[in-house]
Formats: C-alpha cells, structure tokens, sequence
C-alpha cells in the first residue's frame, strides 16, 4: 500500500448530507426503521427504499445456508450488529491498546506511518483529501465515473440502474439479500465505450467514515471495448469491532470490454466475510477476478462469471491462506451461457496449524451450447498435520464438443524438503517460507507489484508463526 | 584442528541401533571413501553427520574444526561447514534455482550485509557451464522434473557455489551414467585442495576411478571393519562384500 494511496479518490465527502436534527440512531438490530433510517441520511430516491424493504423481506424469510456451509454461521446475532455507521460512530482506541502483533505487522509490511493510525483504530478517518483532486480530473476528462453507491443511484440512475440487483438479485442468498437491504459504500464506476484504463481504480482509503467496507456494494459497468483495472483491500490488517462484512459485487462487461478485479482480504479475526461477487461478460468481453483471501475468522465468497456472450471469457485466481481458527471458504463458478466461450480456475490454498480452507467449484456447461472450455486447478498445501482442506468441484458439462479439466492436488510441505533446505543453511522458518512462496509464486505475480511484494512479506510474517 | 573427527559414534533411527561405535577422522585436504553392503549403515552416517531429526545420537562426539556439531540444527551445521550432497535430492516447487542458491548464500552473511548480484550471477554461469548445466536452468525449480544425472549435477553446483570445508557425497554415483559420472568427477576434482575435506559414500568402485580417493575404509554392520589406500577398493570389486564380513567384529 505503500506507493498506491496517491491515487485514492473520496466519493462521497461534500455530497454526504447529515441531517443533524434527526435523533433517531440507527443503533443496533434490523428492521423497516433502520432501512428508514439509512434512506432519509442518504436522501435516497423511493425506488431504492423499495429495493431495501424488499430485500429485509426476503433475507429474513431465508434461512442460513448451514447444510452445506459452515455451522459457525450460526453464531451470527443478527440482533446485536449495528447496520449503519455515520461519521464519529466508529469506535477508537488509544496507540496503547493496539496489540503489538499489529504493530509489527506494520512495520514489517513497510505500511506507512501517517496509515498506521487509522488502520489500527486509532484514528476515525484516514485523510486523502490532497491525493484524490488529481486523479478525478483526469477520469473526468475521459468520461469516466468514479462515485459512491449512494451518489451513482441518485446522479446517475440512467447509467446504473439498468444493472443494479441484475447481476446479483436480492434473492441469490441470504447475504445478498441482507447487503441489498442496508448497503452503503462501495464503488459505482462507468467507464465509457474504448477507453481504456491505464491506472487501476483503488477503493482503498476513503476519508467518509460511513464506509467500513461493512455492507459495501460496487457496481462496475464497461461499456464496449473499454478496459479497467479495480483494486480493493490491503495486505495490512485492520482493527474491527464489526463481525459481519457482507459485500456485494457486480461487474458488467459490455461487447469488447475487460474487467479486471483484484481483492486483498486481510480483515481481523472477529470477521465473517460473507461476499457474493459476479461478473457478466458479453461477446468477447473478459471478467476476471484475482482474490487473496488472508484475514477474517470465516470467509465465504465465490467470484463467479456469468459468459452470455459468444467468445466471453471467466477467470478466476484465488489464494487463500488459513490459520488457527480460520476458515477460508472459496471457490468460483462459471456460468458458460453462450458457445464458444471459455473459463479457467486457478486456486490455491494453504492451510496452517488448525486452519481450514474449502474449495467450492460450479461450472456449468448446458447442452444447447458447443466449443466451451473449463480449465480447472485447484492445489492445496497442508502445513501442519492439524490442517485441514475440502474441495467440492460440481461440474457439469453437457453438448457438443465442450471440455472441462480438473485438476486437484493436496500436497504437504515434507520434512525431507525442509531437512535439504535446511542442510544448505536455512532455518527451519526461512525454508518453510520458501516453499510456500514457491507454492503460491506464479498466482502472486498475478497481482500488482505492490502488492505482490507485500504478499510475500505477509506470508513469510504468517509461516513464522507456524513455526516451532 | 583443521578435521572432521568422529568419535564412538552411536546412531539409532526407528529404534534400530544402526551406527555402533563409529570411529573416523577426516583432515581438510584429503579425499576418504567409505564403502560397504547395503544397509550397513552408509546413509545413517550421512544423515547423522547432518543433524537430521530421525537420527539419534546415543552417544559419541562428532567435532568440526574442533567444534561439536552433535545435536545442533541441521542449518547450523550447514552454517559451520558441512555439505551434504543427496542421494536422493528433493524436489521443491516454484522455488528457482538461482534464488534457493542465493538464499542459501544469503543465510551466511552476517546482519546487513547483502550479496552483489553480478558477482553472483557471473559465477553461478561460470559454473554451471563448467557442469554443462544449462543456463536457463537457473529459472528452473529445484530439482523439478529433472532427470537422475541433472539431480546430482545440481547437488555439486551448490557445493561449488556454497564452498563448504567439509563436504560428504552420499552415493552421488547411483543412477549416473559414464558420462555423467565424468561430469561429477570434474567438477568435485576441481574443488578438492587444502580447504575442503570429502567424504566420497558408494557401493561401487567404478566413481573412485574418477574421484581417486587418498584412503578407503569399508563399513561393515555399522562399523569401519578396514581401512586402506585405493587399492583396497579394487580389492572389493575383486572379492566382494562377504569377504570383509568375516572381518567384522562379533556382533554382542
């Protein structure tokens, strides 16, 4: 993170409106008042009240998913979570009560000092006020559209209307539905016909502190032939008193158009990060998703690429690294819903001491369709004899002339690698690091040079820890 | 006190006593073989001298330059100088082998210090050609996919590179054609001098053609049973291993 902030941009400071006469508090629980609530702070139109109330009905009506997920799901009390934060709400703490595991963290990560305070909760906001002015007006210049979820319903319902809840519906699952009752936050981005991106877009640091990236929803919309890169997250882990992240994603790629969308997760281990992300692509148009999936007590997210078009293309790279009283529950799903289209799924997991790493993998290939390709990889990496992993691959492949590959490994770091590498003077911690960076190096150049190199840091940081 | 001096050594794994009363020294500058049967304890004494976890130490002394080595980590002893070169080298994944190398180089220098990358490149190429190791091999992983003879060329092109004091080839011969064996031998003999002890363990003479040793002691149920030059080795081949059977000690 090091070197990306400058390109931050702040949505919605300036166009929020606080009603300071309004005493009704959000407070914690879910029900009609607090969708209410969230609409009358954010001035948002009667089409979007509706949308909440009907996505309330229907999250409350869905049971959690506990017969193939998780049990711990169970343990969420959706009584005692407080839905929406305005500014001044976030709790923080002094220098102090950060725990020093955090502090070095950071200073190994290399995370710069004036980040540090407002990742470890001691400050409410981070200030990126003099980096964002630069970067706006170039995207202006081209067309593009950077804003809030709150500010890309209400100033450009055209634009993004027509693909809101479309990608994901209310119903997909429980979350979605809960993320499409008290959504706030998140990025709404148009880029127009032929442009093409040259700087990635980074959610990262936002000066409003409505966005907690607790029910963020993002909406990316290419037009035909455009091409951009999106980056969310960060390698540094950060303080949250929030247990229950649930996110919502859509991506529209357009005739022609290229979506890039790379995530770090790196959240606390109170967190349950339950995220449904999608993408469309039309004809010849590509979504792909490269996710790092790191932090969080129980993650459960899917990236999936619906291929509608003729010549779409799905992508999906995952890595996932769990520790003690982890769960990394991730996977992808490839809806071939056109000929000629192809999908490929590299996964990789690590699991160390009692962490748990899942893959689940749908891809879908009907019978009116031809010329499809699935390439699927999914590797494990078992540290410790305590660790644990799953794959669950439901693939079906139906019609003419498709084929799918898959291809599953488990493997274990074995004593005898760590014993050559340690004969050549490695310790026990530096060999280990080595072979799990090598287990993961071709994923991690997948990502930005930023943060492949603090993914590497991070991870050596996470194998020091399983070590002895 | 420029030796490797092994003294009464005791080694037991998975509860069988495999090295009993091993007794050998090794000074800077010469060549020893061991040879001897199969299962008489010749990969024991490698992993032992090693530090390997399954090898225990019962008893005895294992002294490097005059410091004990026994029951220190297996990178300490690397650190202090010994070099194993595998019998059976493993594989590791997405690690190259310019990087495993110089992160081994790495490990030895002290706080702060940092290796010149030119300097280390132009010798790793000097050296790999003289092994006619390709050179596009340095992006290569480990060991990854290659054949029995490039395995064993990787093993000393890390000894070349890494420059022990005291270096034990553990039947670097197996699996080697002529060819590759001439290639092994030339660059080990490159390397001998006044700075580096070997310990050379095979079952066959044919490799101490190539890398004449200057002594050959033959173990026989976990002891040295006879020691002499390298005319003892053409004696083995001559005879074979049941003659020095009768030559060892009466098991108690």
């Amino acid at each position: 993170m090091a070197t990306t902030p400058d390109l931050n941009i702040d949505r919605d400071s300036g166009n929020f409106r606080y009603d300071t006469t309004y005493e009704f508090d959000a407070g914690v629980g879910l029900n009609e008042q607090t969708i209410d609530y969230i609409c009358d702070v954010k001035g948002e139109d009667d089409w979007v009240r509706d949308f909440r109330k009907r996505a309330l009905e229907v999250f409350w009506k869905k049971p959690n998913p506990t017969h193939w997920a998780s049990k711990q799901l169970d343990e969420i009390d959706f009584d005692k979570i407080r839905y929406y934060l305005s500014k001044g709400q976030r709790p923080t703490r002094s220098w102090d009560e950060v725990p020093p595991e955090v502090k070095e963290t950071f200073e190994r990560l290399g995370i710069p000092e004036k980040e540090r305070a407002y990742l470890a909760g001691v400050e409410a906001q981070f200030d990126s006020e003099a980096s964002y002015s630069n970067m706006k007006e170039e995207l202006s210049k081209q067309g593009v559209i950077f804003v809030g979820s709150t500010e890309g319903l209400k100033e450009h319902p055209e634009i993004f209307r027509k693909w809101f809840g479309k990608v994901i519906p209310i119903g997909d699952n429980k979350y979605s539905a809960l993320n499409s009752a008290v959504f706030s936050g998140g990025s709404f981005i148009y880029v127009p016909p032929g442009v093409k991106l040259k700087q990635p877009l980074q959610a990262y640091f936002r000066i409003n502190a409505e966005n907690f990236g607790q029910f963020e929803r993002t909406l990316i919309i290419a037009d035909e032939g455009a091409e951009l890169t999106y980056m969310e997250g960060c390698t540094a882990p950060k303080f949250e008193t929030n247990t229950l992240h649930s996110a919502v994603v859509e991506l529209v790629a357009l005739k022609g158009a290229k979506i890039q969308y790379i995530t770090v997760q790196n959240w606390s281990s109170n967190v349950f990060n339950l995220v449904t992300k999608r993408g469309l692509a039309m004809e010849d148009a590509e979504v792909k998703w490269i996710d790092c999936n790191i932090g969080s007590k129980l993650t459960m997210k899917y990236p999936g690429v619906v291929m509608r078009g003729e010549g779409a293309r799905g992508e999906v790279v995952s890595i996932a690294l769990a520790h003690d009283g982890q769960h990394q529950d991730t996977g992808a799903k490839m809806v071939h819903a056109a000929n000629n289209t192809a999908s490929n799924i590299v996964s990789k997991s690590i699991s160390i001491g009692q962490g748990r790493s899942t893959y689940r993998g749908v891809v879908s290939m009907p019978k009116h369709l031809k010329n499809c390709k699935n390439n699927t990889e999914c590797d494990a990496l078992l540290i410790n004899t305590n660790s644990r992993t799953d794959t669950y691959p439901a693939i079906t492949v139906r019609g003419q002339n498709n084929t799918t590959q898959h291809e599953a490994s488990v493997s274990k770091v074995s004593a005898e690698q760590i014993f050559y590498m340690m004969q050549r003077g490695l310790s026990e911690g530096e060999a280990m690091s080595l072979a799990v960076n090598g287990f993961v190096n071709d994923l991690i150049r997948e990502f930005p040079m930023e943060y492949s190199v603090e993914l590497k840091r991070l991870i050596d940081l996470e194998m020091e820890g399983s070590v002895g | 006190m420029s030796q490797l001096e092994i003294k009464n050594l005791n080694v037991s794994v998975a509860g069988n006593h495999i090295l009993k009363n091993f007794s050998l020294t090794v000074p800077k500058g010469e060549v020893h073989a061991i040879m001897g049967p199969n299962g008489t304890g010749k990969s024991t004494l490698a992993k032992a001298l090693a530090g390997h976890e399954d090898y225990e130490i019962a008893s005895g002394e294992v002294l490097l330059d005059g410091q004990s080595i026994v029951g220190e980590e297996p990178d300490a002893i690397s650190r202090a100088g010994l070099f194993l070169a595998f019998q059976y080298p493993s594989e590791i994944q997405g690690v190259s082998i310019a990087n495993f190398i110089r992160a081994a180089l790495n490990a030895r220098l002290d706080e702060g210090e940092k290796l010149n990358a030119p300097a280390f490149y132009k010798e790793l190429y000097e050296k790999m050609d003289s092994l006619k190791i390709p050179r596009t091999f340095t992006s290569r992983s480990v060991n990854d996919g290659f054949s029995g003879g490039e395995k064993k060329r990787c093993e000393i092109l890390q000894m070349a590179m890494l420059k022990p004091s005291y270096a034990i080839m553990d039947e670097t011969d197996s699996g080697l054609d002529i060819d590759a064996l001439q290639i092994v031998a030339e660059g080990v003999n490159a390397m001998r001098g006044p700075d580096l002890g070997m310990l050379v363990i095979t079952h066959y003479q044919r490799l101490l053609n190539y890398i004449v040793p200057d002594k050959v002691h033959v173990m026989y149920d976990g002891q040295i049973v006879k020691t002499g030059g390298p005319e003892l080795a053409h004696e083995l081949e001559a005879k074979g291993y049941d003659w020095v059977k009768e030559l060892a000690p009466v098991a108690t």
